[in-house]
């Protein structure tokens, strides 16, 4: 079998989005190909304007063990959480 | 071959014919692309050309009577304005690729002309159209430089198409009184700077593809434009028109 | 359904204290609704039961562009050939998602398709049948994507965060075909007497291969049952067949057509339409290659395949010398 085009992931902001979201991914020779095929295949319904492209083997993933390590002390800080300081009724704006 | 009494609606047919045409075949290649990823281009690019022959033959159809079905599955051959590049057959990938790219290079500077022709639902048409168009331009393109500087095998075949195809690249720049009329008017734009930046166009990517560029004086085939087309216009009809033509006044 | 009689190489389905301590812990989650994730530990056989089950639905997805593309050239109205263009190509999408979603379980999606290519992976035999009229494309998306929909959409909640994903996204799409084929149907059952003719015969041709679709009974299978204990089957085939069933006769008597089975009658105290006795033997021998199109729906993706060597190797060829110049 002759060399398989690598594996990409694909990341789209859509039109008035905060950030680039994870779509899935495709495959391609070389990043230009990867963008412009991600083009065609996830934005087909216009869903999206800005198109990154990465190599799936150069991501580098938290290991699910790490979960508690990594994550724990953000869960114990609640107070970060808007939602833990309820605002009275007549208070707009906060 | 009819005597068209209105030059705009020859126009419209014209433009509607070559999206018609060249949209049809590209169809038939859905589904059997070489890559998933390049078959789903392929098929957007064939959406994007049906519907830019839904609006020129939406328009057509205001001047003429019918609407844009009555037109596309219901007149013959000799009645087809389509220029003969549209008509090749698929062939391998490299054919393929190779009229799609001269079709977008005349295509877009067509387009950029037409942008700001006098007829107004003209100029509207391309503006709906251009963003399209850039990219397919860009797109078949790239393939060509790909293919072009990717292996000995892909050179060749992409080389065979290039030279092949050539003849065919000319018939849209081959202005009659038809054109003329268009151009005279504003509608259109003249055929001199649009072979002009046609040739640097493909000059500069067959450079880039490390191709060589046919002779631009070559003889160029012509009159499909003027209803004279090749055989293989006639099959693609038989096969997208025979619904309606064997259910005559049925709607589906 | 696109994956149908999946295996899972169990012999019987894993009780409690069968299970090693880091199956016992894995099983807590799948009870909990804990999504499963590419990197997380996972049971060998639910891994490979994931690869087959999703990548034979990626596989049916493709070869499943095959029967419509037979009519795209001939779609008699320019919208009809935009709509019907439209769904073919989201098919191919759907087909490049599973595939994505197969892979993050260690596998390729080349090695996935040499094995569809040689013939010994399977996809779904709904797709090994002729379309023979413009009214099977009415009747291939009102049932067969109407069939699929059912099956996907408790997909979506499944186990494995890749595959669950994959399907929220087919689904938005799905529901779009299925109403097209409907669409379609509407029109020829509404058309000229030739017209509704053709529209009652592909309900004729597509009915019963739709109900087999589902794939048989498996009240006693050992697979169904390891699936549902894996949450990667959500409901039993009958139970999805019933579905399909209830919802859609209502739909053919609104269009005025025939349901080309004597024995179906209602059941007032069920609520559920009992119908006729499916050919099993059929369906095993569509499964087997005995089909009206399994060869030339295989050959038809061989050749594309083969034919594009060239432009593959090609691009990869280009990739590699712009590589070389940026390093130089």
């Amino acid at each position: 079998m002759s060399r398989e085009w690598p594996l990409w992931e694909v990341f789209i902001r859509s039109q008035h989005g905060l950030a680039h979201k994870h779509v899935g991914s495709l495959h391609a020779p070389d990043a230009e190909m990867a963008v412009n095929n991600a083009r065609d295949v996830y934005t087909r319904r216009n869903e999206g304007v800005s198109i990154w492209v990465v190599r799936a083997a150069d991501i580098v993933a938290s290991s699910p063990s790490d979960k508690g390590a990594l994550f724990e002390p953000a869960n114990s800080k609640v107070y970060r959480h808007p939602t833990f300081f309820p605002m009275p009724e007549e208070v707009k704006n906060l | 071959m009819a005597h068209l009494p209105d030059p705009k609606l020859a126009y419209l047919l014209r433009q509607g014919d070559n999206a018609l045409i060249l949209s049809q075949q590209l169809s038939q290649l859905c589904g059997k692309g070489p890559a998933l990823e390049e078959d789903m281009a392929l098929t957007n690019v064939a959406l994007d050309l049906l519907g830019q022959t839904r609006m020129w033959l939406a328009y057509a159809a205001e001047l003429q009577g019918g609407d844009e079905d009555t037109l596309a599955f219901l007149r013959d051959a000799h009645e087809m304005h389509c220029c003969l590049l549209v008509e090749q057959p698929n062939g391998n990938y490299a054919d393929t690729m190779m009229r799609q790219f001269y079709f977008d290079t005349w295509h877009y500077f067509l387009m950029q002309g037409l942008l700001t022709s006098t007829d107004a639902r003209i100029a509207q048409i391309a503006e709906k159209s251009i963003k399209e168009v850039t990219y397919h331009l860009r797109r078949s393109g790239d393939l060509v430089v790909r293919l072009g500087d990717g292996t000995p095998d892909s050179h060749a075949k992409t080389q065979a198409a290039a030279d092949a195809l050539w003849m065919y690249s000319g018939e849209m720049f081959l202005y009659d009184a038809l054109d003329d009329a268009m151009v005279a008017q504003g509608v259109a734009a003249a055929s001199a700077p649009l072979r002009a930046a046609f040739l640097e166009h493909v000059g500069e990517i067959f450079a880039e593809a490390t191709l060589t560029l046919p002779d631009p004086s070559a003889w160029m085939q012509r009159g499909g434009k003027q209803g004279r087309h090749t055989e293989h216009l006639g099959f693609i009809l038989a096969e997208m028109q025979f619904l309606q033509r064997a259910y005559p006044g049925a709607e589906w | 359904m696109y994956a149908q009689l999946v295996e899972t190489g169990l012999k019987k389905v894993q009780s409690i204290d069968e299970m090693s301590l880091e199956e016992q812990t894995f099983q807590a989650r799948i009870d909990a609704g804990v999504k499963i994730e590419a990197k997380d530990w996972m049971p060998d056989a639910y891994r490979k039961t994931l690869i087959r089950q999703i990548s034979q639905h990626a596989h049916s997805e493709i070869v499943g562009q095959l029967p419509e593309g037979n009519w795209v050239t001939r779609a008699p109205t320019l919208k009809r050939k935009s709509i019907l263009l439209a769904k073919i190509q989201d098919e191919a999408g759907h087909g490049l998602y599973l595939y994505s979603a197969a892979e993050t379980l260690g596998v390729s999606r080349d090695g996935l398709l040499a094995a569809l290519h040689a013939g010994k992976a399977k996809y779904s035999s709904i797709f090994n049948y002729p379309t023979l009229s413009w009214a099977d494309m009415g009747a291939i998306g009102w049932l067969v994507d109407g069939s699929a929909i059912i099956n996907q959409i408790p997909l979506c909640r499944c186990s494995y965060g890749p595959y669950a994903r994959a399907m929220v996204r087919v689904c938005k799409e799905e529901s779009f075909h299925a109403r097209q084929g409907y669409d379609i149907m509407m029109s020829l059952a509404k058309g000229t007497p030739a017209q509704k003719a053709m529209a009652q015969d592909a309900l004729n041709r597509w009915w019963w291969p739709s109900l087999m679709m589902f794939g048989p009974s498996d009240a006693e299978s050992v697979n169904s049952a390891q699936s549902s204990k894996w949450r990667i089957k959500l409901f039993s085939n009958d139970e999805l067949r019933q579905r399909m069933v209830d919802q859609t006769v209502p739909q053919i008597e609104y269009l005025g057509l025939t349901v080309p089975d004597p024995d179906l009658t209602f059941n007032a105290d069920t609520g559920h339409y009992a119908f006729g006795a499916i050919d099993w033997s059929e369906f095993h021998n569509v499964l087997k290659g005995n089909g009206p199109c399994n060869r030339e729906r295989l050959q038809t993706r061989v050749k594309a395949w083969d034919d594009g060597a060239w432009f593959r190797e090609a691009l990869v060829a280009y990739a590699d010398k712009q590589a070389s110049k940026e390093a130089a």
